[in-house]
């Protein structure tokens, strides 16, 4: 067990930990960020999706020897104050989920693609989002709320009432 | 429900003797009362006199609300700020019913939807509930509190016309007023401080015709969404209470396998740690994840393994051994004609719910709380008093909005697990499945055989159907086309592997049998496959959406040379489905180029959450139409991850195009699993046009032409 220093949301914080230890675990059970969700442990249902520096990484299979410096940003962080990310607003525009729990995961993944492709092809829509599942089967929705998010979003965002 | 009932052995939907009280007395006006005032006045509907209009399939035949009401089930209160608070024990699942339910109540009451809040799955608030499945809840639940919302407009109504001493039907009631012709209005709340107000669901109250509806109709967005995309919305997994551990039970090697000896003492010595053996069950708690991950690891299991299971390939010839086929009575009198026979094989699928089972326990002296995921909050409260040897009355069974079942999650393992250690550990305890736990100690929507001998007279019309089911269900099994001679039966067998519920469960299974088989007789017949069925269907509305489909699709021409249609249809729990797809040849086989689906379930209730229902429908189907299948020997799971266990992703899915039919002329069915029978065999259909398809799911080419 060691010290680490985990930079997440602006803040940084000072975890005892196994170098071993994933992302996930840590965010959710130390730092009660409980948005990011478990959904396999193996990286390959993008439940855990998370930025780090502005990356999509699979918070369950990233250990926490591999974050020194790095800026990690999760859902909670997503948004500023009160007004949601354009990306979340376009999720809520066209409804893209049903039960929700791969909603923070997809968003996340989302916000990454924008930021390396702000009009991405459908091709490029399909790559980034492969490693996320939505077992409710909204893929469509998906795409057309990441569409709505890459032309401007939503046009009159609702503000938190 | 016409549901063909399961055996004793399979857990299909679990279907329970839950018997009403014998005698149910007139209930007294000081019962009312004494409710109320537990809830701080206000107007109160509760279930409804014997005889009524209620059914059983909620209110009766338990008891919800023990603590709060007394004998009394509420489902709907207003209080003196006008704020209305509608009770149900169906849980939401992602099926969007908390938002439909709040537009049920909102339009009857004649209040915003934000007037409404619904209390749903907790077993000491909401009136008695048999569980959310066989798309229930809007053909049953949303009656049931269109009637009480509707009672209780009366109510108001009524007391208004007295303190203004008019006549009701001067009176109007509209965005939570009551307002006369000449101008005066007055709120719900105003209304209800005069004194608490108190009724019976009516049998026929003043309900608003489906043509009449104002919020209902309307596709109103999910109630709570803002919380889904920002990640604050609590699961059962994100649960934190004062003082809680995390549980991880030690899991058998093999399905089926024994501990024959058990070594504690290494685990039982680690700090903080607490190690329970009860029986069969061994698990431990722990702080944190990864000390109960360790402690677990820590305790040496000698199992002793079952042998001579049957495995993924053997399973279909087991399947058919052990349903006592020998028994099965001889063939209807058939005459002679063309013969049509197939076999076809469906394996075990997993639901691979992507919240993992997953509960929260907490012990307060003698009274148990478990939060967990579960689509039967009171079925779960039976299995853990049971397991507690404890009365109904002692355990509280709470249901957070669930991260979807689609009929895995009927249950209450994880929650009597989870009940166990805490008990053990006097502290409230976690437990959350893993991926890999949730694919070995879930359990499979059924692998089945389904046996279909066609006859084809010299009119090219069907003249006999036999149809036999081996172990994966009953539903659907009726054929829908006219058939002079039938024989239709569902054969339970020995399954290795522990089955259950699944979205659509067997209709799945003998859709696809039935549409493959329907669609082969056609091509064998040199006729259309669209006309071939319309000459057999009597049906209207199954004939409507197959022709929409048809029609959508441009049936009966691909829209590019080299593609080819296929298309499938059916009717299961009252719903109508026809879907239809077009495909194209690649060097391996073929892909999906476009989907069509047409849905007509009656009155639409929400058009765009009733699109989202079934748009996922057909793209949950895709994965046992084109890759999901369970492989296993020796009692092990042998594809129980994600990497292994292939799931349709972003790239598996097709532009698919979904044709709602708003029939506001019917009573509206449930929608949540209709749309998924018929996808498999509409891709069926159209791989044919490219060499032979196996008879066995997933579809594949066996041969290519």
């Amino acid at each position: 067990v060691a010290r680490f220093l985990l930079r997440v949301n602006g803040q940084t914080h000072e975890i005892e930990g196994d170098p071993a230890d994933n992302l996930l675990s840590i965010l959710r059970g130390e730092l009660g960020l409980t948005g990011s969700k478990y959904g396999c442990g193996e990286g390959q249902c993008g439940a855990c999706t998370v930025l780090v520096d502005g990356q999509a990484m699979r918070s369950c299979v990233t250990r926490l020897s591999s974050l020194t410096d790095k800026e990690i940003t999760t859902i909670e962080g997503l948004s500023g104050g009160d007004r949601l990310h354009p990306v979340q607003e376009a999720f809520l525009e066209v409804e893209a989920f049903q039960c929700g729990y791969c909603t923070p995961g997809m968003v996340m993944a989302a916000v990454a693609l924008l930021d390396r492709h702000p009009n991405p092809s459908d091709q490029q829509i399909a790559s980034a989002m492969d490693r996320n599942v939505c077992r409710c089967g909204t893929f469509p929705r998906i795409v057309k709320a990441i569409r709505l998010a890459a032309s401007g979003g939503v046009p009159d965002a609702r503000a938190e009432s | 429900m016409s549901e063909h009932l399961p055996g004793p052995d399979i857990e299909v939907e679990r279907y329970e003797l839950s018997e009403a009280a014998r005698y149910r007395f007139e209930l007294e006006r000081r019962d009312f009362l004494r409710v109320l005032t537990a809830m701080g006045g206000g107007l109160l509907v509760v279930a409804s006199r014997p005889g009524s209009a209620q059914n059983g399939e909620s209110g009766r035949g338990g008891r919800g609300g023990a603590q709060a009401s007394g004998d009394l089930t509420s489902w709907l209160h207003i209080d003196e700020q006008g704020r209305v608070t509608a009770f149900t024990g169906k849980v939401e699942i992602g099926q969007n019913i908390r938002t439909s339910l709040t537009q049920t109540v909102s339009d009857e009451l004649r209040v915003p939807p934000s007037a409404v809040t619904m209390v749903m799955a907790d077993t000491d608030l909401t009136p008695f509930d048999q569980g959310t499945f066989g798309s229930r809840t809007t053909p049953m639940m949303a009656p049931l509190l269109a009637r009480a919302a509707a009672t209780a407009r009366g109510l108001l109504l009524a007391r208004a016309a007295e303190t203004w001493n008019v006549s009701r039907e001067t009176l109007t009631a509209r965005d939570g007023r009551i307002s006369t012709p000449d101008g005066r209005s007055i709120g719900y709340g105003e209304l209800i401080k005069a004194g608490p107000l108190t009724g019976a669901v009516a049998a026929r109250p003043d309900e608003m015709a489906r043509d009449q509806w104002a919020v209902r109709g309307t596709s109103l967005k999910k109630i709570d969404g803002r919380d889904f995309v920002t990640g604050r919305h609590d699961y059962t997994a994100d649960l934190k209470r004062e003082g809680l551990l995390i549980g991880r039970v030690v899991r058998p090697t093999a399905i089926g396998a024994v501990p024959t000896s058990v070594a504690v003492g290494a685990a039982r010595a680690m700090p903080g740690v607490t190690v329970v053996r009860d029986g069969d069950f061994i698990g431990v708690t722990a702080p944190d994840e990864r000390k109960a991950a360790a402690a677990a690891a820590a305790v040496k299991v000698e199992w002793r393994l079952p042998a001579g299971l049957p495995t993924s390939e053997s399973i279909y010839e087991h399947l058919k051994r052990t349903a006592g086929a020998a028994s099965i009575p001889a063939a209807t009198s058939r005459n002679e004609g063309r013969v049509f026979r197939a076999s076809y094989r469906i394996p075990y699928i997993a639901h691979v719910p992507p919240e993992p089972r997953s509960a929260v326990a907490e012990w307060t002296g003698d009274k148990l709380t478990v939060w967990a995921a579960t689509q039967r909050p009171f079925g779960v409260r039976s299995e853990l008093a049971q397991a507690f040897r404890i009365p109904d009355g002692r355990v509280r069974v709470i249901v957070p909005d669930m991260g979807s079942g689609y009929g895995g999650k009927h249950t209450g393992d994880v929650a009597v697990e989870a009940a166990r250690l805490a008990k053990a550990a006097g502290r409230p305890v976690k437990i959350v499945y893993t991926r890999a736990e949730e694919f070995m100690w879930a359990y499979f929507r059924p692998a089945g055989v389904i046996d279909i001998d066609a006859r084809v007279d010299a009119m090219g019309r069907l003249s006999s159907w036999e149809f036999h089911n081996y172990n994966s269900g009953g539903s659907g099994l009726r054929t829908p086309y006219a058939v002079p001679d039938r024989r239709e039966q569902f054969h339970q067998s020995d399954s290795p592997l522990r089955q259950g519920s699944y979205r659509g469960l067997a209709a799945t299974a003998n859709h696809h049998a039935r549409e493959m088989h329907m669609d082969a007789i056609a091509r064998a017949l040199g006729v259309d496959a669209v006309e071939f069925r319309l000459t057999h269907l009597e049906d209207s509305r199954l004939r409507d959406v197959l022709v929409k489909a048809a029609e959508t699709i441009g049936w009966p021409r691909a829209s590019q040379p080299g593609r080819s249609l296929g298309i499938a249809c059916g009717v299961e729990k009252g719903a109508y489905v026809a879907t239809a797809v077009e495909a194209s040849r690649t060097p391996d086989g073929f892909r999906l180029e476009r989907v069509v689906g047409v849905f007509e379930c009656g009155a639409i209730v929400n058009p765009d959450g009733l699109s989202n229902q079934v748009e996922g429908s057909i793209v949950q189907g895709l994965g046992g139409a084109l890759f999901e299948a369970v492989r296993f020997a020796d009692g092990r799971i042998l594809n129980g991850t994600l990497a292994q266990y292939r799931v349709p992703r972003f790239k598996d899915v097709p532009p698919i195009e979904v044709v709602l039919l708003d029939r506001k002329d019917l009573p509206s069915a449930g929608a949540g699993e209709t749309a998924i029978v018929a996808i498999a065999p509409a891709i069926g259909s159209a791989a044919r046009a490219f060499g032979e398809v196996d008879t066995a799911l997933p579809v594949t080419l066996t041969a290519r032409s």
